[in-house]
This record gives C-alpha cells, sequence and structure tokens, in this order.
C-alpha cells in the first residue's frame, strides 16, 4: 500500500522555531487540489437521506429548497437569488468536507483492493495427502491451504507447518520480507500477501470477506464508519442549540409583524443558517475521518473510533521495556579494569576477542572501543595465524589466539571456567566489580586474557540496556499531560528498577508474566483510569483485549491482532505514544471548531439584526458596529461569511489543530484565546470585508 | 454624600454581610443534608405522611416524590382559594376564579409567585398564611432539595442513590428555612413590618378622601417571600409597600435575605462533593455575574439623562424615594438574578436599558446566585455545557467533578437549556400573534412588547415579578403563564434528577494533570462566556425589539 507509508513531513512545517519535540503531531497532508476533485461527490451527497444524518447541515439544506423556491416565485429579486445560491454553496462546502476527507481513504482502499485479487487457494484435504485448487473466496475457517515461492496468501490464518519469508508490503508499506514460521509469536500471515521463498502450510483463522485486508478496506473507505459517543454527544448538543436558534428566528416573525418589520421568508432563513453552528456542523465528520486517516498514515489501523477516542483519554500507558524503551538489544557501556590493568589494555582486549563475535553485544563492545579509546576497528583477516574462536550460545564466549596470546570475551561463568582450565586464578576485584553491575541492573562480561604471565582476568565489560534517545523527556511530556507510564519487563525488580529510572517511567512491573498484566490493568481500571498498551504474543491477548486502548503489532499472532483494538504495521511499540497524541488532537480539533464556531454567531447578529430592524427602530443602527453598507449587503455578507469559513477551516478540519504535549490549563488557555477569542474576532473583520467588497457591485452598496 | 456613593456603600455592605454568612450557612446546610439524625418533630412528620426517611432513593422515586408532593400542594392551594368565600377569617373575600385560582396556585407550587391579583383586595389570612405562606417554605426546600441531590449525583459513585426526598423536603423546612425565617422576620418586625390579624382599616388621605388598609401576618411571610426567593407580596405593591418595607434598612436587609440561600448553597455544594475550591469557582461565577449586572444597572438608572432625570438625580420614576436609585437598582438585580420576583420598584419604569437588565438576568436561567437550589442546579447544568466545549480543548472526552459527561449526561443537559427558551419564546410569540392578549398592554411600541416578553420570561423562568402595566388577569394570561410556570419549574427538575441518577451511577475518573481544571480563575471566565453567549444569542433578537430598541431610541 504505496499511499499508505507515513507522512511524517507536516511536523517540520509546524514545528519550526518552536521547542524541540514541540508539535510533533503535524497533520494528514492537505492538497487543495482535493477540493476540485471531490466536487461532484459532494454534489452527490445532497440526497436528503445522507444529509439527515447532520441534523444541522440537514436544517440548511431544507432552507436552501425554501428560499430557492420563494426566488423561483419572485425571479428579479436578484437578493434572494444571492442568498439562495450562496445556502446551497453552504450544504456543498459541508459536503465537500466530507467527501474530501473520505476521498483520501478511497485512494488507499483502492490499492488495497488491488492487493486483493481473486487468489487461488490450494486447500488440502483433511488426511493432508492431497491438495484441490478452489477460489479463496470459498475458502472456511479451519481449512488448511499450502503456500510456496510466489504464491499469495488466500485468506487471513497461522502458519502450521513449514517456515517462510513473506512480503508483506501490500499491507505494511515495509518492503523488506519477514519470516513467517509455525509455532510461537510468528505465526500469523496476512491475506494478500506474498510467500517469497519456501513452503509453509496455514490454517485460515477468517472467513472470506472479514479478513484483515478486507476490514482495513472499509475503514480507510469509512464505509464501516460509526459515529464516536463524543461524536454523538457532540451532536446532540449542537442538534439543541440548532432547535434553540430555530425556535429564536420563528417566534422572530410575531414580534417583528408587531414591530411593523415584517420579515421575508429569505431573510428569515438567512438568519437561521447564519446562526446555527454550521462551521462545526459541516466540518464534524471530516474531523473524525480526517482523525482515523492520520492514524493510518502512521501505519496504524484503528478497529473503531471509539479506541481513537479512548486514545485521548488514556491515563497509564503500559509500555513493554525492550523495544519501546530501550534499543532491542544491550550495549557495552563501559570498561571495568581489575588492578593492574590499564583501561587501554583491557579496551585492546575486548575489542580483539569481539571481532568474531557478531552478535549486537559484541558489536557493541567493538564499537565502544573505537569511539571512548580511539581503537581502530581491526579485521578478521588482518591478522596474520590468528585463530578465530566465534560466538556460539553453547560456549557463551567468543575470542582468539594470536600470537601465542589467547584473548577471550564471555559471560561470566563461562570465562572463570575458562581462565581455571588455563592454570590461572581468578582474583576477587573481577567478582566484585561483576557483582556491582549485576546490582546496577548491568550485565557483565569477562574479559581474560591467557599469555606469558599465565591466564588471569583483565576486567570487565558493562553491558546495559541503552533508553532509547530522548524517551525521558517524551515521559516527562505524558506527565504533564497526566500520563502515568509503566514499564513492563521480564528482567529482575533490580535490573528493572534501574532502568526504569534511567529512562523516567513512574513505574515498572518486573518479572512480569500475562496474568500480572492483566491484573494491573484491572487495577488502573477498577480506579477510573484508561489503560493503553502494546503487545504481541498470544499470551498478550487477554490483556490487550481488557486495556481501553490495545495496539496489536502486525508482526503478532492473529490472536493478538483479533483482541487488539489497534494494529501497528510497523510493530513500532513506541508508536503508542503517537496514538494517544493522535486521539487528543482529534478531541482538541471539535472542541476548537466547535467553540469557534458558536463565538462566529455574535458577530452575525452585529449584522443582521440592525438590517432586519433599523428601518422601525432607527436607534438599533448603533447595533451596525461594522458600519454595513446596506441591509441586503449586511445580510448577503453574513451569508457568505458563513459558507466561506467552512471551505477555509477544511484544512484546519482534516490536518487537525496543533498540538504539543503541556498541561491541560496552558492547552485550555491557548486554545480558547485562539478559537474563542479569534472565533468573536475573525466574522467581525471577515463580513466587514466582504461587504467592502459587496458595495463595489452597482446596486448593492 | 451623593445617592452613587450611597449605593456603592450599600453593596459593599451587603457583600460583606454575605461573605460573613456564607461559611457558617453554607456548611450548616452540608451538615444538614448529610447527616444521618433525625429530630422528634421530624419524626412525628415523618410517621403523619408515611415516609420512611432512611429509604435511599433512585432517581425516578425521588422525582416521584417531587411531583407527587407538587400536586397535591397544586391541588391544595387550588380548592383553600376556590373555597376562600365560605371559610372564616377571610376578611369577607369572595371565593377567587377558577383560572387565576390555577395560576396562583401554580405560581406559588412552583416558587415563581406571579401574582395577577391584588393581595390586599382578594385574599385573606387563609389563604395567604396557611396556603401562600406554606407554599413559600415548602416550594423552596424542594428546590434546595432536588440541587442537593444532583450534589450527591457528583459526590456518590456506583450507587445510584440520591437521598431520601422527603427527609430533605423536611429538613429543608424545619432545620434551614424555619430557623432562619423565625430570626428574620424578628429583625423585619423591629424595623416595622406590621404582624398582626387585623381587620381592614378605612383611613383618611392627606389629600383627602379615604383608603382602605388592612393588616395581615406581614413580617412571617415576607422573610420567606425573601429566603426562600419566592416573591409574591402581601400586598400589590410588594417590597414598595411601607408595611412590608419600611426603611432603607429593612431593605437592605431583604436582599440580603434573598441572596444569602443561593450563595451560601456553592459552599455546601463544594463540601459534599469534597472540593471547597470547585464550590468557590461556582460562587465566583456567579459573583462576577450579580456584580457586573448591578454595575451595569446603577450605570444605566444613574446616568439618564434629560431634565426630568437631572433634576432627580437618575431615573427616579417608579422607584420610592425612601430608597433611591442605588438601593433599588440592588434590589431589581437581586430578585431578577434569583428567583425571588419581589420588587421595590416598578421594573416598568427604568430606563430601556435598566428594563433589559432585569429581563436578561432571568433569561439567564436565574443562576447568578438563582433560586434556593434551582440557582445551583440550574448553574451546574452550565457548567456541565461549558465543561463539554472546553473539555474537548484538552483533548479528553469532557469530565466534571470527576464524572465523564457522555452522550446521556448531554442529551439531559441539551433538554434542560432548551425548556425556558421554548417557554419563553413561543408563548409570547403565541401571544403577539393572537389578536386579543395584546389588549392587555398598557404601552405600544416596543415597550408593550418588553410586557409581555417580561411576563413569559418571569413566569417560565419562575421569577414572579412583572413590568407592571400588562393586566395579566385574563383568562389567556392566567392559563397560559400559570402553564409556563408549572412546566418552567418541573420539567427542568426531571431531567436534573435523571442527570442526577446518571452521574450517580458513573465510577469516578482520576484528576490527572491532563483534566481540565474546573476550579480556576480560567474556568469560571469561561463558564460565565459560556452562559452570556449562550443565552444571550437565544434571546438576542427578542430583546433587539423591546429593551434594546427602546434603550438605543434616546
Amino acid at each position: 500500500m504505496s499511499t499508505a507509508t507515513p507522512t511524517r513531513a507536516p511536523q517540520h512545517d509546524t514545528s519550526s522555531g518552536e521547542q524541540p519535540g514541540g508539535g510533533r503531531v503535524g497533520g494528514g497532508l492537505f492538497d487543495p487540489r482535493q477540493l476540485l476533485t471531490s466536487f461532484p461527490d459532494a454534489v452527490r451527497k445532497l440526497d436528503p437521506r445522507v444529509m439527515v444524518k447532520s441534523p444541522v447541515m440537514f436544517v440548511v439544506l431544507i432552507g436552501s429548497v425554501i428560499t430557492t423556491v420563494l426566488a423561483c416565485a419572485d425571479p428579479t429579486d436578484w437578493f434572494g437569488w444571492a442568498i439562495t445560491a450562496w445556502l446551497w454553496l453552504t450544504t456543498i462546502f459541508a459536503n465537500l468536507a466530507e467527501a474530501v476527507a473520505e476521498g483520501r481513504g478511497k485512494a488507499q482502499a483502492d490499492t488495497l483492493r488491488k492487493a486483493k485479487t481473486d487468489s487461488v487457494a490450494r486447500r488440502l484435504s483433511e488426511d493432508g495427502t492431497s491438495e484441490e485448487r478452489i477460489p479463496g473466496s470459498q475458502l472456511r475457517i479451519g481449512d488448511r491451504v499450502v503456500c510456496e515461492t510466489g504464491d499469495i496468501i488466500p485468506g487471513d490464518g497461522d502458519v502450521v507447518q513449514g517456515v517462510a519469508s513473506v512480503d508483506e508490503s501490500a499491507i505494511t508499506g515495509e518492503s523488506a520480507p519477514v519470516i513467517r514460521e509455525s509455532g510461537g509469536d510468528r505465526s500469523a500471515v496476512t491475506g494478500g500477501t506474498k510467500v517469497l521463498s519456501d513452503r509453509i502450510t496455514i490454517k485460515i483463522t477468517t472467513k472470506p470477506g472479514e479478513t484483515f485486508i478486507d476490514r482495513m478496506i472499509n475503514l480507510v473507505e469509512g464505509a464501516a464508519r460509526q459515529k464516536t459517543p463524543n461524536e454523538i454527544a457532540l451532536n446532540i448538543l449542537l442538534a439543541s442549540l440548532t432547535i434553540v436558534f430555530l425556535l429564536a428566528v420563528v417566534t422572530l416573525q410575531p414580534f417583528a409583524v408587531y414591530a411593523g418589520a415584517e420579515q421575508s421568508m429569505i431573510v428569515l432563513v438567512a438568519l437561521l443558517v447564519c446562526l446555527i453552528p454550521t462551521t462545526i456542523g459541516a466540518l464534524l465528520s471530516a474531523i473524525g475521518i480526517a482523525g482515523m486517516d492520520r492514524l493510518v498514515q502512521r501505519n496504524v489501523l484503528a478497529m473503531s473510533g471509539r479506541a481513537v477516542e479512548a486514545a485521548g483519554d488514556v491515563s497509564t500507558l503500559l509500555l513493554d521495556k525492550t523495544g519501546t524503551i530501550t534499543l532491542g538489544n544491550r550495549q557495552a557501556a563501559e570498561f571495568l579494569p581489575v588492578p593492574g590493568t590499564t583501561e587501554d589494555e583491557l579496551a585492546d582486549a575486548a575489542q580483539l576477542s569481539s571481532l568474531a563475535d557478531e552478535t549486537p553485544e559484541g558489536r557493541s563492545v567493538v564499537v565502544l572501543a573505537k569511539e571512548r579509546y580511539g581503537l581502530r576497528e581491526r579485521h578478521q583477516g588482518e591478522l596474520a595465524h590468528a585463530e578465530w574462536i566465534a560466538f556460539t550460545a553453547q560456549t557463551r564466549m567468543s575470542g582468539v589466539d594470536v600470537d601465542g596470546r589467547k584473548v577471550r570475551k564471555g559471560a561470566a561463568g563461562s570465562v572463570i571456567v575458562w581462565v581455571r582450565d588455563q592454570g590461572g586464578q581468578v582474583g576477587e576485584a573481577a567478582g566484585e566489580l561483576a557483582d556491582r553491575i549485576s546490582q546496577a541492573g548491568g550485565t557483565p562480561l569477562l574479559v581474560a586474557v591467557e599469555d606469558g604471565d599465565g591466564a588471569r582476568v583483565l576486567g570487565v565489560i558493562h553491558l546495559k540496556d541503552v533508553v532509547k534517545d530522548g524517551m525521558r523527556e517524551r515521559f516527562d511530556e505524558l506527565r504533564r499531560m497526566g500520563i502515568r507510564t509503566v514499564m513492563i519487563t521480564g528482567d529482575n525488580p533490580l535490573t528493572a528498577k534501574a532502568i526504569a529510572d534511567e529512562a523516567g517511567v513512574d513505574d515498572f512491573l518486573a518479572e512480569a508474566t500475562p496474568e500480572d498484566k492483566m491484573a494491573l490493568i484491572k487495577r488502573e481500571q477498577a480506579g477510573g483510569k484508561l489503560v493503553a498498551m502494546t503487545g504481541d504474543g498470544t499470551n498478550d491477548a487477554p490483556a490487550l483485549a481488557q486495556a481501553d486502548v490495545g495496539v496489536a503489532m502486525n508482526t503478532g499472532t492473529s490472536a493478538a491482532k483479533e483482541a487488539g483494538n489497534m494494529v501497528d504495521l510497523d510493530s513500532n511499540p513506541t508508536k503508542l505514544i503517537e496514538i494517544v497524541e493522535i486521539g487528543k488532537q482529534l478531541l482538541i480539533t471539535r472542541g476548537a471548531l466547535t467553540t469557534f464556531s458558536i463565538a462566529n454567531d455574535v458577530a452575525k447578529y452585529f449584522a443582521i439584526i440592525p438590517a432586519m430592524f433599523a428601518v422601525v427602530y432607527p436607534g438599533l443602527d448603533t447595533l451596525n458596529i461594522m458600519r454595513l453598507a446596506s441591509p441586503e449587503s449586511a445580510i448577503l455578507s453574513a451569508v457568505i461569511f458563513n459558507a466561506l469559513i467552512i471551505v477555509a477551516l477544511v484544512p484546519l478540519a482534516l490536518k487537525g489543530v496543533r498540538y504539543r504535549p503541556t498541561s491541560a490549563d496552558r492547552m485550555l488557555r491557548r486554545n480558547l484565546g485562539l478559537y474563542g477569542l479569534g472565533g468573536l474576532i475573525a466574522p467581525f473583520i471577515g463580513i466587514k470585508l466582504i461587504d467592502l467588497f459587496l458595495s463595489l457591485i452597482p446596486g448593492i452598496g | 454624600m451623593s445617592s452613587q456613593i450611597a449605593g456603592l456603600l450599600q453593596l459593599l455592605a451587603l457583600i460583606g454581610a454575605l461573605a460573613l454568612a456564607y461559611r457558617p450557612l453554607g456548611d450548616y446546610m452540608a451538615r444538614v443534608y448529610s447527616s444521618q439524625k433525625h429530630y422528634a418533630p421530624e419524626r412525628w412528620i415523618y410517621r403523619a405522611i408515611g415516609a420512611d426517611p432512611a429509604v435511599e432513593m433512585h432517581w425516578p422515586a425521588y422525582l416521584r416524590g417531587v411531583l407527587a408532593f407538587s400536586a397535591v400542594s397544586v391541588l391544595f392551594l387550588y380548592g383553600l382559594q376556590r373555597l376562600q368565600g365560605g371559610m372564616p377569617g377571610s376578611l369577607g373575600f369572595v371565593s377567587i376564579d377558577p383560572d387565576q385560582a390555577f395560576n396562583t396556585a401554580a405560581s406559588f407550587v412552583a416558587n415563581t409567585n406571579w401574582q395577577s391579583y391584588y393581595g390586599e383586595q382578594a385574599m385573606g389570612h387563609v389563604v395567604q398564611t396557611g396556603g401562600l405562606a406554606v407554599q413559600n417554605f415548602v416550594s423552596a426546600a424542594v428546590g434546595i432539595a432536588v440541587a442537593v441531590a444532583l450534589v450527591r449525583g457528583f459526590a456518590r459513585s456506583r450507587t445510584g442513590e440520591l437521598g431520601n426526598f422527603w427527609a430533605d423536603l423536611v429538613r429543608g423546612v424545619v432545620r434551614i428555612l424555619l430557623p432562619l425565617a423565625v430570626i428574620g422576620a424578628l429583625v423585619l418586625v423591629a424595623c416595622g413590618v406590621i404582624q398582626n390579624f387585623a381587620g381592614i382599616h378605612e383611613v383618611g388621605q392627606f389629600t383627602g378622601g379615604t383608603q382602605q388598609w388592612n393588616g395581615g401576618a406581614v413580617a412571617s411571610q415576607e422573610v420567606i417571600k425573601e429566603l426562600g426567593t419566592n416573591g409574591g407580596g402581601y400586598f400589590n405593591a410588594n417590597s414598595a409597600h411601607p408595611f412590608e418595607n419600611p426603611t432603607p434598612f429593612s431593605n437592605l436587609f431583604e436582599i440580603f435575605l434573598i441572596l444569602l440561600i443561593p450563595f451560601a448553597l456553592t459552599r455546601t455544594f463544594g463540601r459534599m462533593v469534597g472540593s471547597l475550591r470547585q464550590g468557590y469557582a461556582i460562587l465566583a461565577t456567579m459573583g462576577i455575574i450579580w456584580i457586573a449586572f448591578t454595575a451595569l444597572m446603577m450605570w444605566t438608572e444613574f446616568a439618564g439623562r434629560g431634565p426630568a432625570f437631572e433634576v432627580a438625580g437618575g431615573a427616579m420614576e417608579g422607584k420610592e424615594t425612601r430608597f433611591g436609585i442605588g438601593a433599588s437598582s440592588i434590589f431589581a438585580v437581586a430578585t431578577t438574578l434569583t428567583s425571588t420576583g419581589a420588587v421595590n420598584s416598578f421594573h416598568s419604569s427604568y430606563t430601556g436599558f435598566g428594563g433589559g437588565i432585569t429581563m436578561l438576568g432571568m433569561q439567564l436561567g436565574e443562576i447568578a446566585p438563582g433560586g434556593v437550589g434551582s440557582g445551583l442546579y440550574g448553574m451546574l447544568i452550565m457548567a456541565i455545557i461549558a465543561v463539554f466545549i472546553a473539555g474537548l480543548m484538552v483533548g479528553r472526552t469532557p469530565e466534571y467533578l470527576g464524572k465523564k459527561i457522555g452522550t446521556r449526561e448531554i442529551k439531559l443537559a441539551a433538554c434542560y437549556i432548551l425548556v425556558t427558551p421554548a417557554l419563553v419564546l413561543c408563548f409570547t410569540a403565541a401571544a403577539m400573534a393572537l389578536p386579543t392578549p395584546a389588549d392587555s398592554m398598557t404601552n405600544s411600541g416596543a415597550h408593550g412588547f418588553s410586557e409581555i416578553l417580561y411576563a413569559y420570561t418571569s413566569g417560565a423562568n419562575n421569577n414572579g415579578s412583572a413590568f407592571a402595566g400588562l393586566n395579566a388577569d385574563t383568562q389567556w394570561f392566567n392559563s397560559t403563564i400559570g402553564i409556563a410556570m408549572l412546566l418552567g419549574r418541573f420539567l427542568p427538575m426531571v431531567f436534573v434528577l435523571a442527570l442526577a441518577g446518571s452521574l450517580t451511577e458513573q465510577k469516578p475518573v482520576p484528576e490527572t494533570a491532563g483534566t481540565l481544571r474546573t476550579d480556576k480563575p480560567l474556568y469560571a471566565g469561561l463558564l460565565v462566556g459560556t452562559i452570556v453567549i449562550i443565552t444571550g444569542l437565544t434571546y438576542f433578537p427578542a430583546l433587539a425589539l423591546g429593551p434594546l430598541a427602546e434603550g438605543l431610541a434616546a
């Protein structure tokens, strides 16, 4: 799915000049041309059966129809036609916002559909001896199918036999193949992906039409989109405001008649449309779709909008240590020589003995020697007559025999045995150093040598978990946002605490079993907290299901993917933090535009009320503080502003308002200033400008 | 001393007195509604009405109590008025007509005290003291009970239980209103308010001719009229009448009584939800609106232009010279920002803007500080609406006092804010559209429209004050205002109690740094803004054609 590659570009343009890390959640991309290409869809959405889902815009639609009828009845009334035209535009602009948001999903869905060509399944018979070719769409749960090099996997399932490399780029956008094998946590395969080598037998776990790729298509297309709880609640509030304004306008006519200023139906409809919260009503569903879309762009699939909303409310994050907080592997951090040995000697021996160790830990020793002690990396071929001893899981040691000198590096136990075997003694100093490292949560590796002076330990390499760059700052940010982070690890409490302290998480769960995780989630939830976590293994499934936001890694088992309410196609657990931020950004965008929309009304009253009644009560012209040219131009300007502001805010609705992790107080102050006060002031300026422009047209000013 | 300074000093004295009473009374009321003990007289009442005060009620049961009690009250009061002619102690007054009896019964049970009758010419001692004064106590206690039920909705979790209506009702009367009323009545009597059961006296006038005055248990009714934010005067002239409100001090004291309980309830609220700061935020919101309205009112009444204004030092028409502009303005704002509706001056005679301020005060929903109980629950509903919009802006689904504001909560809050605007606007529009109701207007033009707009605003919001000028004793006004008063009182209560029920079933959400702080000045400011904008937008067109047109014409 090439279109679904992560687009992180906007973060740069929004955060320029801000503090580092500010505005990290940029928005999705918005291309003004989308407004044009989506126009036909917007017109198609004028179907009343579609419009009725948004009560606010439905009222505008009815208003448009009424003014059209009235304009037809009096075809010479330019004002009626102008209002009618702009009311229709208001409705279409609202549909346009939604169409643009959906349009982006459609493009992604098309790409996905291509991957989901009608594959042919090679189904194994019950006894596993014969196979038949059937269309993939006829597969049932429990069927076993065979896939070989070049085959497209016909449906979602688990590998029950064999191991294969699979190209999952159709789903993840990642071109490097992944290994899928029977048993363990890497057994899940997804329909539509391609086997690159070897042969596997797959047990189908999903019905055709409900596979992962099908659900993905539905999701990005918005076909399965249901209103989220908060969206429903907001819709109710908007509907009730619409009713209030409907009452205010409908009852206005008798008052106006009494005052001797009976209003035309067209003016009343114009007033109503200006007052009801059309801005937010028009953009509400686009905001929701765009929020899901922002997740898709980060290669996260949310199975429900509810989960995205819940992400904004999360107050506890459970983060797996490995891969999320620390780099996947331990790395050498320092060399500690025993008395009588210099650091440089030790570094030299450590490097030499690690050259034959291709594990990440071994490489890190070479890197440390180079970076800290300036030791050029030597290559195995450089040393003549050297006998290399490669690291294996059995010996747990690596080293080299060269020039009558034997150097070894490895796990403490193995090296001690080796030294003793060579007739050497292990001093107490080495043991103390090793203990100290263990207590600090690290792993000691011993370096020993056997030369003319006999066998002896030179010193200890301190291997430790390396916390990813910037994690402490991120956790500080999360804390300011009111989110508690809990590190989950299988390490012993000592090691866990050391890493937790270094990373700056609030709490940790050491020697964690799936049951412990589950208990922790339930405990947090009992206190009213919402919990988010990531997981990939089958044993994570219950916890993923229990968590309010459960993000399953795409590399994980199908049980895990089934249990979570989001799937991260990149399988990057750190993304959980971004998911939370996207959830918050979605809610903030909704709130900001609602505030803006309501605040807008004040200016519209100041434009329309004097225009309607200054004839009978000249004093009311005092309220015309914008000094609008004429009653007609005042009302028309308000209606035009009301329509144009929707288009003007489409990019904001799609990208989401800028979000920076900070305390609720500061966020409220900022957004209230920007969208509350801004919403009060902006229309005064906008309406005045439109009026200035209109007054240039002969016959209006 | 100029009258401006006098008015300002009176306002400061009032704030000082309210501040002194705030803590002890607020804490006392919190204890009253949290206590497990029952006093002997209370137990007698429970036995008499067959209620078990220990039973915890879910919201439907609580609501049934409220509605049943109020329905019985309406019937009783209606019957009492209809039978007045045949009862002793009625000063010879005849029975009240059905439409007016309905209107008056609805009015006093709904804590409105809209009066389409002249007290001293229609109601005898039995109806006044045995019917109307009793309702002044119990209708106020019902209001506080519903507010307390909502507060329990926030304070309690996962129970669904809101307390016991009968216990709350009886305690409100016995432990709060009665003791305060006794003290207040003594102060009023000391000021010169009458308290007797004298008959009708014929007295001579300075200008010649005679006038009929009757006595009555005025002080005891006056005190609860203010304390319970009822507002129904013993005499038609209400608190402008020297028997009800003889001196500038009694005037200030009556304003104090009006504001006493509504403000103190914010402390009760803070106590009961376990965070006094939350109570202060609500208090601050109420206080800002109240002071701003009072300041605006004084400004517009003192700033009147023209020769008559200049001679009198401001808009003195319709105001008592013993109170002056300052004290009249303070009274007018206090009575319309609460659901009291007592008047010591004629709102109809205020400047155009001044009349608009009294109307807008009621249209805000009477929440600053509002009626006893109803002010608090009305303000909490607005707090929920404000939290809903602002809460989104901090990136969380909204919550208030640890309770999620979800679909159900917002639906009930939205219904609540729909009720009174719907009643006010629809009835006013009907009255303007129909041929006959407009005959009741004394004035024409914008002022005539204001009379009718004011009447329905006052009725639907349960205020009860009149703009004067409007002859409301017609079948149309008696019936429609009666209906507006009942619906305006009890429909919102249905939504408030349902909301309380929904809140109390929730489990609380713990507060974190990501939670919107609702106990900060920023939030109080936001709440003021929400209230002013939402109400302002609702009524702006109507106000533009009434008081604004009038005020801007000058």
